[in-house]
């Protein structure tokens, strides 16, 4: 029970200041008490038994998964050739570098320009800044792989593709997954301003439409959603990892 | 000196014994760019006979041992398995390391397991397999343990998992690399006696790396000194102290300083 405990006394402080400081406002700006936690639950509570949330909410979710899916497509080939290659490797380390430091949404005007309005952009968004941390933990897993798992496998006389499928892609695989969960913390923020840009449905389209509509109780409502789906996200990611290594 | 205590300095071409495991011949190795490593080095090893490699860290024994094993290839000599020259290793060798280097995504008994299914191991069926994988996990004392994971087990246990990993391969001779040298002292001299019960209920010659004297003299039939640079076989014991040895401590003792003088005398 402890366990819980702290967490919730947390969770309950933070609601409390919420509170006071809507509060506080209210005196001085009146439609701050459309950002009150009442207000919030209260629209909270008819978005979720509404369907009009839940479509936006499944458009966010599957641009997460392509994004992230054209993310796994490229990063995990190019961290292995980075892992085992050192000349791929040196030559092109200050290249992921320099481009993993550019925010993924400086793109955005350019990616619009190219792939046109509509989803290809927001997968590019999503997939450019998801791809470094797994390449950059795929060629870790490699270049960590334990020297003495593949010493095993020759001393087994094991076959190349022996040794691929039953030590090299398993042993990295806790690497990918780390990898994974990076991804998805960061896909999850760019996803929503990505998808403040050209598209009509989606969680950010969502709060920039609550906003027009004036409706700023909804806008909280939306944000609760997406806090609360990225953590469910992240500690899907983690306990996946988790169960992998079976720690 | 001793009766118990036989001392023979290595000559070169010396008899073949008949019943030999493993025979090298004039073996040399050499790293491109970092020199020769060892050169001159002529070993033969019984069969169920143990045998400790001892030297200092850096004398190049790890990488003798891994010539030995077929795992790397001689720049000279030759290295013959059960008589037949050995170009890959022995489907009958089996290796232990100074880490369980346990695969942490298969079970205890998938990790004992592992690769007798290869495609160049010898053909077995599965019920063999699967009796070889129990009987191993039985004799190094996990047994009930089968499906845990390696992050479940104890380092004890977990070096445990790997000898039984070995035997599992039924090896005629079985190469041990520092193998208990990252474990607590209790744990360690446990493992030691392991691996004697074992290796003789499995009929199995060892070659046992180790830079610990006393457990050369402790496991070992036959005490083998590396030194010098490029390293080189030093001197060499039969151990005749009877088993368990820790009964004997006046015989330990003894051939423990005539080792650490034959040391003195090897480094420069």
């Amino acid at each position: 029970m402890t366990g819980l405990l702290f967490p919730l006394a947390g969770l309950l402080a933070a609601a409390l200041l919420w509170a006071a400081g809507a509060g506080w406002m209210e005196s001085t700006t009146p439609v701050a008490s459309a950002f009150a936690p009442m207000a919030t639950a209260e629209a909270l509570q008819a978005l979720l038994l509404g369907s009009d949330l839940w479509a936006h909410v499944a458009f966010s979710l599957q641009r997460v998964a392509v994004g992230l899916a054209i993310a796994l497509a490229l990063g995990i080939p190019l961290g292995v050739l980075t892992g085992l290659s050192p000349l791929f490797s040196t030559a092109t380390t200050p290249l992921f570098q320099f481009a993993r430091m550019i925010s993924p949404l400086s793109w955005m005007p350019i990616a619009v320009m190219v792939l046109g309005v509509g989803d290809a952009p927001v997968y590019f968004l999503l997939a450019f800044a998801a791809v470094w941390p797994i390449l950059l933990n795929t060629a870790a897993g490699v270049s960590q792989l334990d020297a003495n798992w593949l010493l095993l496998a020759r001393s087994l006389s094991a076959t190349r593709i022996e040794t691929l499928l039953s030590v090299v892609l398993p042993g990295i695989t806790a690497h990918i997954l780390t990898g994974v969960r990076l991804a998805i913390g960061i896909i999850w923020i760019v996803l929503v301003p990505a998808e403040m840009l050209g598209v009509s449905e989606g969680l950010g389209y969502f709060i920039l439409d609550a906003r027009d509509r004036l409706a700023y109780s909804d806008l909280m409502a939306a944000i609760l959603v997406i806090g609360f789906l990225g953590y469910l996200l992240d500690h899907a990611a983690r306990s996946l990892h988790r169960r992998w290594l079976h720690a | 000196m001793n009766a118990a205590l036989a001392e023979a300095v290595i000559a070169g071409g010396r008899p073949v014994a008949a019943e030999a495991v493993l025979d090298a011949r004039g073996l040399s190795f050499a790293h491109a760019g970092a020199g020769t490593v060892f050169d001159g080095i002529s070993l033969s090893i019984r069969r169920r006979e143990i045998v400790a490699l001892l030297g200092s860290s850096g004398c190049g024994k790890s990488t003798l041992l891994r010539v030995l094993a077929g795992l790397e290839t001689p720049a000279t000599g030759e290295v013959r398995f059960l008589g037949q020259p050995q170009a890959e290793p022995h489907p009958r060798s089996a290796l232990v390391f100074q880490q369980p280097s346990l695969l942490p995504w298969l079970k205890l008994a998938d990790n004992v397991g592992f690769g007798l299914d290869f495609a160049h191991q010898p053909r077995a069926g599965k019920a063999a397999l699967a009796a070889r994988v129990a009987a191993a996990i039985e004799a190094v004392g996990l047994a009930g343990r089968e499906g845990a994971y390696p992050a479940q087990l104890s380092g004890g246990m977990a070096q445990r998992a790997a000898l039984g990993r070995a035997l599992a391969r039924e090896p005629e001779l079985l190469f041990a690399d520092e193998p208990f040298s990252a474990l607590d002292a209790i744990t360690r001299a446990e493992m030691q006696a392991l691996l004697v019960d074992v290796v003789h209920r499995w009929h199995s010659a060892v070659l046992l790396v180790t830079h610990d004297i006393d457990e050369a003299i402790l496991v070992a039939d036959r005490i083998v000194l590396m030194g010098g640079r490029p390293g080189h076989l030093v001197q060499e014991w039969s151990v005749d102290i009877p088993r368990d040895r820790e009964d004997h401590p006046d015989a330990v003792a003894e051939l423990r300083l005539a080792i650490l003088a034959a040391l003195r005398h090897a480094s420069p």
